[in-house]
């Protein structure tokens, strides 16, 4: 078990090293000039351009700014933006609140989402079952910006329950609105699985058992029906809950939170290598260990998978 | 069970450990009782966005940091949205014998924010330190008009200087500055900016003072939560006649125009810098009396590529005629929303010089004597044109409207050339790679006429990227840089503005418009030449 632990997290390392190196080149090839956009229609002076392209070391060659990034990064330093900001405060400004974002949609995923799959799952064919059919269709067919604009009209204009926009990204209570509607496609998707694989493993041979051997109903739900049907479910909820922290970009900017999707959006228009391939790398990391949960998980829910 | 039982353990201690993570990075962020970090009370909340740099005045050319600077700072003039006139600001006096050597006066009394005296020589070292290429400011060229810019800015090499010999200081409140030629109207250009002054504790660290700024202005920094809120306070001790008819300003970050304007709606901010494309049509409906609606100096035009073999040796009148076979009219009422007023020459309207006109019958839409002129000039070589745009800049729609219309008009093959971002655009036109001919903005630096002439169209300008060039027309401009004042320079810059009818370098198609509204906690508010709101005549009522 530990081994197999220390075995993942070794790997995580070429996986580091072979995503920053990627970001970096790709960063690298794309077109336009970080230094000259600063000017925009304007003309820039040639040897001011010069002196801030040195300044900042773009004139050397992919691999020297390569290995200058690596060698920053192991004594610590994440770098400079274009402008000479230091990298590590832009992403310790915007990776709190995406968290805190991504935490409240995964949560409001995986607890309605599971819910609704049971319960339309148990009740198959009947009205509940329809109605969440047609609810989790819904919510997949519209796309996330037409919700968040739809979900702020009600919710804002409409009824003021709440500001149009999130006045402190950092307060949980003004980021349930966009959580929800960030979560949203993820609950249908969840309810959906969930449902399936509830409705199958009613009527396995163990489910069968269960019933036969006198078991409260109660406990038959929890343990063997609801336990045996996680396993996709919480592959999926592994997967998602690197979209949720990276793909947030919509909703950040309709409810005008400030969070890494936009960082990276913003960056990327700049060009700006050091933000992207932090960045990117802190989602790739979060990613794995997000996936090693995963793993690790399927032991809990089903004791015959065992790592050594 | 064991290997279940140690993957229990390990699973919840990665979400404890998670979890942990989540919070603790929460708790360094949330500052301040009211948990936003800004007190509001009698301030003006404004949308506005992260500032590209720190807060420089040689360092900022975007708009979002040009505003926050220009309510920390004041220079020695700024000029009269209505007139194009001067008004003195720190200075007392900016005079000229000869229009080359310049004397500057200033007021007496001026502080900065710390208390320390606006002197002559916080102007003088602030321009020096400015210049200077080891300092890396992007504004840095602006003095390059002064003599001795070249020895602490040289184009290739090291400096020679750290200081130009064109500034001297002459006692606490003069100092003059010499030019490399006689420019008429150099006082304009003190306006902008760069020419801003700097107290003494600035070069002690400029990465911190960039954070952290200390100006002369009518606004005092309180503080700035980066990608979310710059905070400035009224300044009781501001000397100048524009002092703040507000109690501060709360710059807020928005990344997205339509969520501001529905902070606007529900009285969160008091103004959105423009108006959402999707909100135009009913903005006007919602504000009702609080819609503005108000005109800025900055002009849209199509450009040639007299590079290109297309447009090398053309007749003018093939250009005069695809000029006119533009609905100007049309397209602004509806593809643009009537977010823009169709143009009548080259300059901007309100900027000083600006006159009515000087494109002459070009610039309206006649498709008969467009396609006489184009025959008469030999047609369009290939009866092809193609029109290069950036396609993040929401341009699309108006430039397939002006394709359509020159097709209808004149027949002639128009395509749109789409490039996928801005700096693609730039790119293709810095290398001088356009096939055709290319959309180009222009929003005044100074609100002088010569800015829309010289530093476009001259053949030796930087800015000039069509390869533009005509004899007659940089003679003009040369006349009118040497002319004894700023009115005689005016006039024949507008001399040479009539003459760019007769070379067509680009099609005047539209000036620009702020759209705009404000809360109904605030009054007063107004947008200036330069598109920003006048922020110090804003008066707040309810906050």
């Amino acid at each position: 078990m530990g081994r197999y632990v220390a075995r993942r997290l070794l790997q995580m390392i070429p996986v580091f090293i072979g995503t920053t190196f990627l970001v970096f080149c790709m960063i690298y090839v794309l077109p336009g000039d970080p230094v000259r956009s600063l000017w925009g229609d304007k003309v820039p002076d040639p040897a001011q351009l010069a002196a801030i392209r040195a300044q900042l070391g773009l004139d050397q060659p992919l691999w020297q700014q390569y290995l200058d990034y690596m060698g920053g990064l192991l004594t610590g330093d994440l770098g400079t933006t274009t402008v000479g900001r230091p990298v590590a405060d832009e992403m310790g400004r915007a990776f709190p609140v995406t968290i805190r974002l991504a935490v409240i949609a995964f949560l409001f995923s995986s607890v309605a989402g599971i819910t609704l799959g049971v319960l339309g799952g148990m009740r198959r064919g009947k009205y509940v079952d329809t109605g969440i059919l047609i609810f989790t269709m819904l919510v997949i067919s519209m796309p996330v910006f037409v919700l968040g604009y739809v979900m702020r009209h009600v919710f804002a204009t409409e009824l003021g329950w709440v500001t149009p926009t999130v006045q402190n990204s950092e307060e949980i209570g003004q980021l349930l609105l966009p959580g929800v509607v960030l979560g949203m496609l993820s609950l249908a998707y969840v309810a959906r699985l969930t449902r399936t694989t509830v409705a199958e493993n009613l009527r396995a041979d163990f489910m069968r058992t269960a019933r036969a051997k006198g078991l409260p109903r109660r406990r038959i739900v929890r343990v063997h029906l609801l336990r045996n049907s996680m396993i996709p479910v919480v592959t999926f909820l592994g997967t998602d809950l690197g979209a949720l922290m990276g793909g947030a970009i919509v909703t950040e900017g309709i409810f005008n939170v400030h969070g890494v999707g936009r960082l990276v959006y913003d960056a990327l228009v700049r060009r700006e290598s050091a933000v992207v391939v932090g960045t990117v790398t802190v989602l790739v990391l979060i990613y794995l260990a997000a996936n090693l949960l995963v793993d690790l998980l399927y032991a809990v829910l089903d004791p015959r998978i065992r790592y050594a | 069970m064991r290997g279940a039982r140690s993957a229990k353990w390990v699973t919840g201690a990665i979400v404890v450990a998670l979890a942990a993570s989540a919070c603790g990075s929460g708790d360094d962020g949330s500052g301040g009782g009211s948990g936003l970090g800004y007190d509001a009370t009698g301030k003006v909340i404004g949308e506005s966005a992260e500032p590209q740099k720190g807060l420089i005045p040689s360092d900022t050319m975007e708009a979002i940091g040009h505003e926050v600077i220009g309510a920390l700072w004041t220079g020695l003039i700024k000029t009269d949205p209505a007139t194009g006139e001067i008004i003195y600001m720190n200075a007392e006096s900016i005079t000229t014998e000869d229009s080359r050597t310049w004397t500057v006066t200033l007021k007496d009394g001026w502080t900065f924010h710390d208390g320390t005296p606006v002197t002559a020589d916080s102007y003088v070292k602030a321009w020096n330190w400015a210049a200077h290429i080891e300092n890396n400011q992007q504004n840095s060229s602006w003095f390059s008009d002064i003599a001795g810019y070249a020895d602490v800015h040289p184009a290739e090499g090291e400096p020679t200087a750290e200081t130009m010999s064109g500034l001297k200081a002459v006692d606490e409140h003069t100092f003059t500055i010499e030019l490399t030629q006689p420019l008429a109207y150099f006082n304009y250009k003190l306006e902008y900016n760069p020419f801003f002054p700097l107290p003494e504790s600035f070069y002690e660290d400029p990465a911190a003072a960039a954070e952290n700024p200390v100006g002369n202005g009518p606004y005092r920094f309180v503080s700035w939560e980066h990608n979310k809120f710059i905070d400035v306070e009224k300044w009781d001790e501001y000397q100048g006649p524009d002092a703040a008819q507000n109690e501060g300003v709360v710059f807020l970050n928005y990344a997205d125009s339509d969520a501001a304007y529905q902070d606007l709606l529900s009285d969160n901010i008091d103004y959105v810098r423009q108006v959402s494309p999707n909100n135009l049509a009913k903005f006007e409906q919602d504000l009702g009396e609080r819609a503005i609606n108000l005109p800025y100096a900055a002009i849209q035009t199509v450009n040639f590529a007299f590079y290109t073999d297309q447009w090398k040796d053309i007749d003018v009148r093939v250009l005069q005629g695809l000029s006119m076979a533009i609905d100007r009219e049309t397209i602004t009422s509806t593809v643009l929303q009537g977010t823009r007023v169709p143009a009548t020459g080259w300059v901007a309207k309100g900027v000083m010089g600006y006159e009515d006109g000087a494109c002459g019958p070009y610039c309206t839409y006649d498709p008969e004597t467009a396609e006489e002129l184009i025959e008469l000039g030999g047609g369009v070589p290939g009866n092809a044109i193609s029109l290069q745009y950036n396609a993040d800049g929401g341009h699309k729609e108006w430039v397939e409207a002006v394709c359509n219309s020159i097709r209808q008009a004149v027949g002639v093959e128009c395509t749109s050339d789409a490039k996928p971002t801005f700096q693609e655009d730039l790119d293709a036109r810095d290398n001088k790679q356009v096939k055709s001919m290319y959309r180009s903005g222009w929003g005044m630096d100074y609100p002088f006429n010569g800015n829309f002439l010289r530093d476009l169209y001259g053949t030796t300008s930087a800015g000039n990227k069509g390869g533009f060039s005509d004899k007659i027309f940089d003679e003009l401009v040369a006349e009118a840089d040497a002319a004894p004042t700023v009115e005689e320079s005016a006039a024949l810059y507008r001399a040479a503005e009539e003459r760019l009818a007769e070379t067509f370098p680009a099609i005047p198609l539209w000036y620009y418009e702020v759209q705009s509204g404000h809360s109904t906690k605030v009054d007063n508010v107004a947008f200036d030449l330069y598109g920003h709101p006048i922020l110090t005549d804003i008066t707040v009522t309810g906050r």
